[in-house]
C-alpha cells in the first residue's frame, strides 16, 4: 500500500511537466526546493535533535560561493557545488565545534545559529565585491536547451534537476536513518548522557549531523542561486528564510522521511492558492501568505505536534 | 559629540532595558523563550500610533491603558495557548512562539500596510541644553518613563506578596506547589507582566521610531542580545544589558558605519554565549 502510494507519487512528479504550463512548473520547482531544504534541515533537527534557526546561512553560502566562482573565475556550478558544500560544512562544523567546546545547549545553541546567520547577512551586506546590499546577479540567458554543466536552460531542466536532488536526498536519508550513524543521532536526540555512557562519541556524531546538513543545504543553495539568478543578503541569509525552511518538515513531521515532502506538498500550493484568491478579489495581499503559514504552524504544534505524516501513517493499513 | 551619543544611547538603552525585562521575566519564571517578543512590541507601537492618530492621545498618556490591555492579552495567551507547552520540549515552545510571531508581523502588514507609521508630538523637536549636552526632550521623557516602570517592576517582584510568590515559583516549582501556590495563575500573571512591559516599551519606542512591520524580528533579536548579555532570567541584568547595548549601538553608529551597529551586537552575543553563557551579571548555575 505504502509502496504503491510512493510509486504513484514518483510517477506524478516525473510526468508533471508534460501537463503543466510555466506557472505550475515554477510552483512545483519551488515545492521541491522546500522539500529538499526541509529534508536537509531535518537531518540536524529531526534525526539528531539539534535545532538550527540559522539554516539560511548555508543556503546563502552555497549560493554565493557557487555564483561567485562562476561569475569571476568561470567555474561552472557542477564543479562549484563542491567548494560551496565544503564551505558550508566547514562553517557548520566550526559552529558545532564551538558550541560543543563551550557546552552551548538548548535555547543558547539555537540563538548561536541565529547569531551566525545574522553575522553572515551583515557581512555579505558589506562585501561590495559580491554586490553588497545591491545584490549579485547571474547573467540570464535564453531559457532553452539543456546545459547541466552550467545549470542554464529550460525551466523543465531545473525541475528535473531539483526532482533528482530531492529524490536522491530522500534515498540517502533513508539509508542514513538505518545506518549506525543514524542510530547514534537518534540516541543523541533522545538522551545525550545515556548515549555517551554507551560509548557514542557525541562530538563526532554532532559534527557529522551539522556538517552533513549544512553541506546538503548548501547544494540546495547552489540550485536556488542558478534558478533565481539574483542574490540579496537580506533575503538569502535572513531569519525569515531560515523559518521558511523549517515549516515543511515541522508541518509534515519532524524526523520522518516523508514529513518534509508532505509538508512542502501541502504548504506551497496553499500559499499560492491564498495569494491567487486575495489577488483575484483585489485585496492588498502583502503578508497574507506568511500569515497563513503562521496559522498552519500554530494549529499543527497545538493539535498535531508530531506533524501530519505520523498521524496518516498510523491510519495506513 | 561623542559624549552626546553616549547620553543618547544611554537614554535609548533604558527603553531597551524595559523591553528586554519582559523577555527575561518570562524566561526566568517559566523557562519559555518568547520568540514573538519584538513582534508583540511592534503591535504596541501600532496601538500607540492609532491612539495618537484617532484619539489624539499622547503616547505618554496611552502608555498605561495599552500596557493594561497587553497585560490582559498576555494573561489570556498564556492561559489559552502557552500553558500546556511549559512542560514540552524546548523546540516545541520555540515553534509555537515563532508561529505567533509570523501571525503578528504579517497581521500588522495586512492591517497597517508596509508604510512606516510615525507619531508627531508637539514637543518632537524640543531639546534641553544641560551644560554642553544637548538632549532631546522626547527621548528624555521616554527614558524617564521606562526607568520609572522598570523600577516599579523590580519593586513589585521584591516587595509584594504576588511578586515574591512568582519568584518562589521560579526558584523551585515543586516547592511552590507544595506550599499551595497556584502555579498556573502565577505563570499567567508573569506572562501578563512580561507582555505589559514589552507593550509599554513599544509605546515609548513609538515616540522615537516609526512603527513598521519588519521591525518585529529586529526587536526580537535585539531583546535576545540584551538578555543574553545581561544574563537570561536576570532582571537587573536586562536593564544593564539594555543600557550597554544602547550605548554601544550609538557609539558603533557614530564611530563606524551606522549599518554596522547590529553587527557589533551579534558579535557580542556570540562571545557571551561561548564564554559567559550566564551573562555578564548572571550567576553560574
Amino acid at each position: 500500500m505504502k509502496r504503491t502510494a510512493l510509486f504513484v507519487l514518483i510517477g506524478l512528479f516525473l510526468l508533471a511537466p508534460l501537463a503543466s504550463g510555466p506557472y505550475l512548473l515554477s510552483l512545483l520547482t519551488t515545492l521541491l526546493t522546500f522539500a529538499y531544504l526541509g529534508q536537509a534541515w531535518n537531518i540536524m533537527m529531526g534525526f539528531a535533535g539539534q535545532l538550527s534557526l540559522g539554516h539560511a546561512l548555508y543556503v546563502g553560502l552555497g549560493a554565493y560561493v557557487s555564483a561567485a566562482l562562476s561569475l569571476f573565475w568561470g567555474i561552472p556550478p557542477i564543479l562549484g557545488v563542491f567548494p560551496a558544500m565544503a564551505a558550508a560544512a566547514l562553517v557548520g562544523s566550526a559552529i558545532g565545534f564551538l558550541s560543543f567546546r563551550f557546552a552551548v545547549k538548548g535555547v543558547h545553541f539555537t540563538l548561536l545559529t541565529i547569531a551566525f546567520a545574522e553575522i553572515a547577512r551583515l557581512t555579505f551586506q558589506h562585501l561590495s565585491a559580491l554586490g553588497g546590499t545591491g545584490g549579485l546577479f547571474l547573467p540570464v540567458e535564453a531559457r532553452t536547451g539543456v546545459d547541466l554543466i552550467h545549470l542554464r536552460g529550460d525551466p523543465r531542466m531545473f525541475y528535473y534537476v531539483i526532482l533528482a536532488m530531492a529524490a536522491a536526498l530522500f534515498l540517502a536519508c533513508r539509508a542514513l536513518m538505518a545506518s549506525p550513524l543514524g542510530y547514534r543521532w537518534q540516541a543523541l536526540r533522545e538522551d545525550p548522557a545515556a548515549a555517551e555512557s554507551l560509548g557514542v562519541n557525541l562530538l563526532r556524531v554532532k559534527l557529522a549531523a551539522i556538517a552533513l546538513s549544512a553541506a546538503l543545504t548548501a547544494a540546495g543553495g547552489v540550485f536556488t542561486a542558478f534558478f533565481y539568478n539574483a542574490l540579496f543578503p537580506d533575503q538569502w541569509f535572513g531569519l525569515g528564510y531560515s523559518i521558511e525552511i523549517i515549516l515543511a518538515p515541522i508541518i509534515g513531521g519532524l524526523g520522518t522521511l516523508f514529513g518534509p515532502i508532505l509538508g512542502a506538498i501541502l504548504l506551497t500550493p496553499l500559499g499560492e492558492a491564498i495569494t491567487a484568491v486575495t489577488d483575484g478579489l483585489g485585496w492588498q495581499s502583502a503578508g497574507i501568505k506568511p500569515f497563513c503559514y503562521g496559522v498552519c504552524l500554530l494549529l499543527i504544534v497545538k493539535f498535531l505536534p508530531d506533524g501530519i505524516w505520523p498521524a496518516i501513517r498510523k491510519r495506513l493499513p | 559629540m561623542i559624549l552626546d551619543q553616549v547620553v543618547t544611547g544611554l537614554l535609548t538603552g533604558l527603553i531597551y532595558g524595559l523591553l528586554a525585562l519582559g523577555l527575561s521575566v518570562i524566561f526566568g519564571v517559566m523557562r519559555i523563550v518568547n520568540f514573538a517578543h519584538g513582534e508583540m512590541s511592534v503591535v504596541a507601537m501600532y496601538a500607540a500610533w492609532a491612539a495618537a492618530r484617532y484619539l489624539g492621545l499622547d503616547p505618554l498618556l496611552s502608555l498605561i491603558p495599552i500596557a493594561a490591555i497587553f497585560f490582559g492579552a498576555g494573561y489570556l495567551l498564556q492561559r489559552g495557548l502557552i500553558q500546556p507547552f511549559v512542560s514540552r520540549p524546548d523546540y516545541m515552545q520555540f515553534i509555537l512562539l515563532i508561529s505567533v510571531a509570523l501571525i503578528l508581523t504579517n497581521g500588522a502588514l495586512l492591517v497597517f500596510g508596509p508604510e512606516a507609521r510615525g507619531i508627531q508630538v508637539d514637543y518632537a523637536f524640543d531639546s534641553y541644553e544641560i551644560g554642553t549636552f544637548l538632549i532631546d526632550k522626547v527621548r528624555l521623557l521616554a527614558a524617564g518613563a521606562a526607568l520609572t516602570l522598570t523600577g516599579l517592576l523590580l519593586a513589585f517582584f521584591r516587595f509584594t506578596l504576588t511578586g515574591k510568590a512568582i519568584r518562589a515559583a521560579a526558584d523551585n516549582r515543586t516547592g511552590a506547589q507544595v506550599i499551595g501556590l497556584d502555579i498556573g495563575k502565577l505563570y499567567a500573571v508573569t506572562f501578563g507582566i512580561g507582555t505589559a512591559s514589552l507593550g509599554a516599551a513599544g509605546v515609548l519606542m513609538a515616540l522615537l521610531n516609526d512603527a513598521i512591520p519588519r521591525l518585529g524580528p529586529e526587536l526580537t533579536l535585539l531583546s535576545f542580545v540584551i538578555v543574553i548579555v545581561g544574563g537570561l532570567g536576570s532582571m537587573t541584568g536586562a536593564l544593564a544589558g539594555g543600557v550597554l547595548i544602547g550605548v554601544s549601538e550609538a557609539l558603533a553608529g557614530t564611530l563606524l558605519q551606522p549599518s554596522l551597529k547590529s553587527m557589533f551586537s551579534f558579535a557580542l552575543l556570540v562571545l557571551i554565549l561561548l564564554l559567559r553563557p550566564q551573562g555578564l551579571l548572571g550567576e553560574r548555575s
